[in-house]
C-alpha cells in the first residue's frame, strides 16, 4: 500500500521544506492521497471518532488540571481535591460544561472503542497481515482503562476512593509480591493523599502515551492498508478512492453524529454515567452500600465477582482483557469477514449480548434475583436464580467464544468470497444467484 | 438479513436489561420517591426565584441550625440565576448579599494582633458552618454529623425528589418494627431493617431509620411572600433550592446546549449533503 | 454492481453538476466545521480567565490609623502590594516643589492623593517597568528604588529616573471614613 507518493509540492517554501523535512508530503500520503477500500461502512468510521475522543480528552483534561488540586487533604466540604472540582463546577468560567465534557467524554471514549473493537473482530481485521495492528489496539485499550480509573479517582468523592481501594487490592491477590505491590501502589498503608497524587501524575502522563501508540497504530494500519467489509485485499486502484475527500467528510459527517449523542449526555444527563454517591466525598471510614466500577468496567467487573477465589477471579479478570491480545492466533480462517462465515457471525452475535448481560450483571449485586417472584434453588453455593450464576454461566461463553472460534478455524465451510472489492465474481462451487445477492447486502 | 439478526440481537439484549434491571440496590430498601414536579425539569426548564428564595429562607431557619453548606458562599445567593439575582448587579456587591452575609459572625484573624476574632460576614464568605468541624457536629447530635448539604440534591439518586419525599415521608414505625432511641423511622431513607423486624421475613418494610427528627411543622417559616408555609410547602421550596444549590449552572447548562444541538444538526446536515454529493460518482 | 468498473480515480474536480450549488455546500460543512471549533476553543481558553471566586474578593478595606506619621505599611490586594505610606510634611514639600521638573511621567503632586488626603499615599507597589517591588528609603528622590533594574521613584511615587515608563500607579480607591479607604 506504501507505494510511491504522490505530492507535489508547488511553492518554493514547500519544496525547500520538502527536501528538509518532508513532513507535508508524510500528512498528503497519509491523510489526503492515501488509497481506502470504496466499500468501507459505517462501522469503519469510530477510527476517527476515537481520534476525536482522544483529542478533545486531552485538550479539556490539560485545561482541567490547571485547576484542579490533586490533595486528599481535609477541608471544609471534603477535600482540596473534592473541593477544586466543585470549584470548577462553580467558579471556573464555563468550568462545569469543561468537566462535563470530560467525565462524559471518557464513556464516550469507551462506547466508541468497544464499537472499534466488535468491528475489527467482525470483519476480521485482526488477521494477517495486521496482527501487529490489532496488538497496538489492545495497548490503547489497556492504556486507556488505566487513565480512565486513575481519573476516575481524581474527584476524590466515595466512588473514587473506594475504586481505588478495590481495584489497587486486586493485586494483593498475587501470590507472594501482592502484598509489597499494593503498598508500592499506595505509597502508604491504605489510599490515601500520596496515592491521589501519583494517580493524578499517571492521568496526566498516560494519555500522551496513547497518543504515541495511536502514531504506531495508524503507521501500522497504513502498511497494509484499510481491511474492509468484504475482508478481500485491494487488488487495483479501482478497488479505492482517495482518503480525501471521501473519507475526510464520511469521518467528519459520523462525527458530527457522534458528537451530537455526545452533546445529549453533557448538556442534559451529565450525571447519568455517573453515581450520586461521587457526590459525597471520600470517607475511608464508610463504604457506601453498593460499590459499581463505571459501566465500561462492568463486564469484567462481573467476571471477577463471579470466581469464588480471589486469585483466580483475578485472573479470570486479567485474562479477559489478555486473551484479545492473542485473538490473531486463535482465529485462523483465511477468510477475514464474517460475512461470508455465518457458523462464527451467529456465535459472534451472541458474544455481543453476552457482553452486554456481563455488564448487566456486573451492576448488580452477586445476589440479587434475576426474576423477582422465582423463589430459585440453590446450586453448589449460591442461588441460580441470582447474578452469581448467570455472570458464571456467561463469564464462560465469554471465554468459549474463543475457544469456538479456534475450533471453526478448522471445521466451518465458509460461503464463497467475491474475488476484489469492486467485482463480486463468485470463487469455488456455484450458489444459486440470490444467495450472493443476499451476501452482498449484508454489512 | 445481517441487519435483522443484529437488530432482533439488540433487542433481546435490550428486552433482557428492562425484565432484569429493577432487581438494583436489593441490598438496602426504600419506598418509591413521591412524584413531585418541578419547574427545572426538561430540556427547558428554569428554577422558579420566588421558590428558591422561600427554600433559602427554609434552609436559613431551619436546616441550617445543624447543616452546613461548605460549598456555598453568600455572593452565590446573587449570581445569575440564583435565589437573589437582579440583572446588572454584580454578585459581590450585591445588597441582598451583603445584607444576608452581615448577619454572620465568621471567625477571621486580626492583622495587627494575631488574635482570633469574628467579623461580620461579606458576600465573598462561604456559608458559615453551624458547627466547627465534623466531631463538633457528632458531639451535638448524637453521635451523627448532620451531612453537608451543598450537594445533597446530586448525591442521592433521585435528587430534589428525595429530600422532598424524605421530609415529609416521616411516619408512626409499623408494629413490630424497634426504632432505637435517637431514631426515626423513615420509608424513603435507604437503609435495610431485617435486623429490627419481628413480623414475617418477607414483610421486612421499607426504608430505614434516620437520626435527624422530623424537621418541618406547618408554619415554621413565614414566607415573605405570603406562601402558606405547610410542610410540603417547606419542603418543596427547599428541595428546589438544594437542587438550584447543588447545580447553580443547571439553566446555562441547559440552554447552552440547546444552541450546541442546533448548531450540530445543521452541521450534520450540511455534512450529510456534502457527502451525498462527494460519493455521488463512486459505485461502491 | 459489477458492470460499472472505476477506471482510475474518481474526479474530485468539479463534476456535472451545476458547480456553483456543488462548491456551496462543501464551502458550507467546511465554514461550520471551523466555527464550531473556534467556538469549543473559546470556553477552553477563557476558563483561564480569573474565575468568580477570585473576582469576589477585588476589593479590600483598611484602617488608616494604623499607620503611623513617616511609616508604611504593605496591604495585598488581588495578589499585588500595595503601599499605604503617611508621610512627613517634609516628604510632601519636597514632593510638591518638584511639580514642575521635568519627568518622564508629569503630574502634579496634588494628583497623586485625594484631595485635602496629602499625608496618605497610596499606591500599588509594582515598579512599572518589569513588576518588581520597589524598595522605600532608597534611590536619588528621597523615594523609591526598583532592586531589579534600578528604576527611582520621588516620594509621590513619580518616576525620576530609569526604566521604568510610568508613575507607581494609584489603585481605584475611596475614604470611606475620615480613617478608612476601600481599595478596589
Amino acid at each position: 500500500m506504501s507505494g510511491h507518493s504522490t505530492y507535489k509540492p508547488k511553492t518554493g517554501f514547500t519544496r525547500w521544506l520538502d527536501s528538509r523535512l518532508p513532513i507535508i508530503r508524510l500528512g498528503w500520503d497519509s491523510f489526503v492521497d492515501f488509497p481506502t477500500p470504496k466499500n468501507l461502512n459505517y462501522w469503519w468510521t469510530f477510527g476517527g471518532i476515537l481520534a476525536l475522543c482522544l483529542g478533545i480528552q486531552i485538550a479539556t483534561g490539560v485545561v482541567l488540571a490547571m485547576h484542579y488540586v490533586p490533595s486528599g487533604l481535609a477541608a471544609p466540604g471534603g477535600s482540596l481535591a473534592f473541593n477544586s472540582v466543585e470549584h470548577i463546577m462553580r467558579d471556573v468560567n464555563h468550568g462545569w460544561m469543561i468537566r462535563y465534557i470530560h467525565a462524559n467524554g471518557a464513556s464516550m471514549f469507551f462506547l466508541a472503542v468497544y464499537i472499534h473493537m466488535f468491528r475489527g473482530i467482525y470483519y476480521g481485521s485482526f488477521k494477517p497481515p495486521r496482527e501487529v495492528l490489532w496488538i497496538l489496539g489492545c495497548i490503547i485499550y489497556l492504556l486507556m482503562m488505566a487513565t480512565a480509573f486513575m481519573g476516575y479517582v481524581l474527584p476524590w468523592g466515595q466512588m473514587s476512593y473506594f475504586g481505588a481501594v478495590v481495584i489497587t487490592n486486586l493485586f494483593g491477590a498475587l501470590p507472594i509480591v501482592g502484598k509489597s505491590i499494593t503498598t508500592w501502589l499506595w505509597g502508604g498503608f491504605a489510599v490515601d493523599n500520596p496515592t491521589l497524587n501519583r494517580f493524578f501524575s499517571l492521568h496526566y502522563l498516560l494519555p500522551f502515551m496513547i497518543a504515541g501508540v495511536v502514531v504506531l497504530h495508524i503507521w501500522a494500519l497504513h502498511v497494509p492498508g484499510n481491511n474492509n467489509p468484504r475482508g478481500v485485499e485491494v487488488k487495483s486502484k479501482a478497488d479505492t478512492v482517495p482518503f480525501h475527500p471521501y473519507y475526510t467528510v464520511k469521518d467528519g459527517f459520523a462525527m458530527v453524529v457522534f458528537l451530537i449523542l455526545f452533546a445529549s449526555f453533557v448538556f442534559y444527563m451529565p450525571d447519568a454515567l455517573g453515581h450520586p454517591d461521587n457526590y459525597v466525598p471520600a470517607n475511608p471510614l464508610v463504604t457506601p452500600a453498593h460499590i459499581v466500577p463505571e459501566w465500561y468496567f462492568l463486564p469484567f467487573y462481573a467476571i471477577l465477582r463471579a470466581v469464588p477465589d480471589k486469585l483466580t477471579g483475578v485472573l479470570c479478570m486479567f485474562g479477559a482483557v489478555g486473551v484479545l491480545f492473542v485473538l490473531p492466533w486463535i482465529d485462523r480462517s483465511k477468510t477475514r469477514s464474517m460475512r461470508y462465515r455465518p457458523t462464527a457471525r451467529l456465535f459472534f452475535l451472541i458474544f455481543i449480548v453476552d457482553c452486554l448481560l456481563l455488564g448487566l450483571c456486573g451492576s448488580h449485586e452477586p445476589d440479587d434475583k434475576i426474576f423477582a417472584n422465582l423463589a430459585g434453588f440453590t446450586f453448589i453455593d449460591s442461588n441460580l436464580n441470582s447474578y452469581t450464576w448467570l455472570s458464571r454461566i456467561l463469564g464462560l461463553y465469554y471465554f468459549g467464544f474463543y475457544v469456538i472460534l479456534f475450533f471453526l478455524s478448522w471445521t466451518e465451510k465458509p460461503l464463497p468470497v467475491p474475488e476484489s472489492i469492486s467485482e463480486p465474481v463468485l470463487k469455488g462451487p456455484a450458489l444459486p444467484k440470490g444467495a450472493t445477492a443476499e451476501a452482498e447486502k449484508k454489512g | 438479513m445481517l441487519r435483522k439478526t443484529t437488530l432482533i440481537a439488540a433487542f433481546v439484549g435490550l428486552a433482557l436489561g428492562a425484565a432484569l434491571a429493577p432487581g438494583a440496590l436489593a441490598a438496602t430498601t426504600q419506598a418509591p420517591l413521591k412524584e413531585v414536579s418541578w419547574s427545572f425539569e426538561g430540556p427547558f426548564g428554569k428554577f422558579d426565584q420566588a421558590q428558591l428564595q422561600r427554600g433559602y429562607k427554609v434552609y436559613h431557619d431551619v436546616c441550617s441550625t445543624c447543616h452546613s453548606m461548605n460549598l456555598l458562599s453568600y455572593r452565590n445567593l446573587a449570581d445569575k440565576g440564583g435565589p437573589f439575582y437582579k440583572e446588572g448587579v454584580n454578585p459581590n456587591e450585591s445588597p441582598y448579599a451583603k445584607a444576608i452575609a452581615k448577619d454572620f459572625m465568621v471567625p477571621d484573624i486580626d492583622t495587627d494582633t494575631g488574635e482570633a476574632i469574628t467579623r461580620p460576614a461579606t458576600p465573598s464568605d462561604h456559608f458559615k458552618a453551624p458547627f466547627a468541624n465534623e466531631y463538633a457536629a457528632k458531639a451535638a447530635n448524637g453521635g451523627s454529623a448532620p451531612p453537608d448539604l451543598s450537594l445533597m440534591a446530586k448525591a442521592r439518586e433521585g435528587g430534589p425528589s428525595y429530600i422532598y419525599s424524605v421530609l415529609t415521608g416521616f411516619t408512626a414505625p409499623p408494629a413490630g418494627l424497634t426504632v432505637a432511641p435517637g431514631k426515626y423511622y423513615n420509608p424513603y431513607f435507604a437503609g435495610d431493617l431485617t435486623s429490627f423486624w419481628n413480623g414475617a421475613a418477607n414483610q421486612v418494610p421499607p426504608g430505614g431509620t434516620i437520626s435527624m427528627p422530623p424537621p418541618l411543622k406547618p408554619n415554621l417559616v413565614a414566607f415573605d411572600d405570603g406562601t402558606k408555609a405547610t410542610v410540603s410547602e417547606e419542603a418543596w421550596d427547599v428541595a428546589a433550592f438544594l437542587a438550584w444549590a447543588a447545580e447553580p449552572h443547571q439553566e446555562e447548562r441547559k440552554q447552552t446546549g440547546f444552541a450546541v444541538l442546533i448548531y450540530l444538526f445543521i452541521f450534520a446536515g450540511v455534512l450529510y449533503a456534502s457527502y451525498r454529493q462527494i460519493w455521488s460518482k463512486i459505485d461502491h | 454492481m459489477a458492470n460499472t468498473v472505476v477506471e482510475s480515480y474518481p474526479p474530485t474536480e468539479h463534476g456535472a453538476d451545476d458547480p456553483n450549488r456543488r462548491d456551496f455546500i462543501h464551502i458550507a460543512a467546511a465554514t461550520a466545521a471551523v466555527g464550531g471549533v473556534a467556538v469549543f476553543a473559546w470556553p477552553l481558553i477563557d476558563e483561564m480567565n480569573p474565575s468568580a471566586d477570585v473576582l469576589a474578593l477585588a476589593s479590600i478595606e483598611f484602617d488608616l490609623s494604623k499607620v503611623s506619621l513617616g511609616q508604611q505599611v504593605v496591604v495585598k490586594w488581588q495578589g499585588k502590594p500595595v503601599f499605604v505610606r503617611y508621610r512627613t510634611p517634609k516628604e510632601i514639600a519636597e514632593a510638591v516643589k518638584d511639580d514642575n521638573a521635568p519627568m518622564k511621567d508629569p503630574a502634579t503632586d496634588a494628583s497623586r492623593h485625594k484631595p485635602g488626603k496629602a499625608q496618605y499615599l497610596i499606591l500599588v507597589g509594582v515598579c512599572t517597568h518589569l513588576g518588581c517591588v520597589p524598595n522605600f528609603g532608597l534611590g536619588d528622590y528621597g523615594g523609591w528604588l526598583c532592586p531589579c533594574h534600578g528604576s527611582v521613584y520621588d516620594t509621590a511615587g513619580r518616576i525620576r529616573k530609569g526604566p521604568a515608563p510610568l508613575n507607581l500607579l494609584m489603585p481605584n480607591y475611596a475614604f470611606t471614613s475620615d480613617t478608612k479607604i476601600k481599595i478596589g
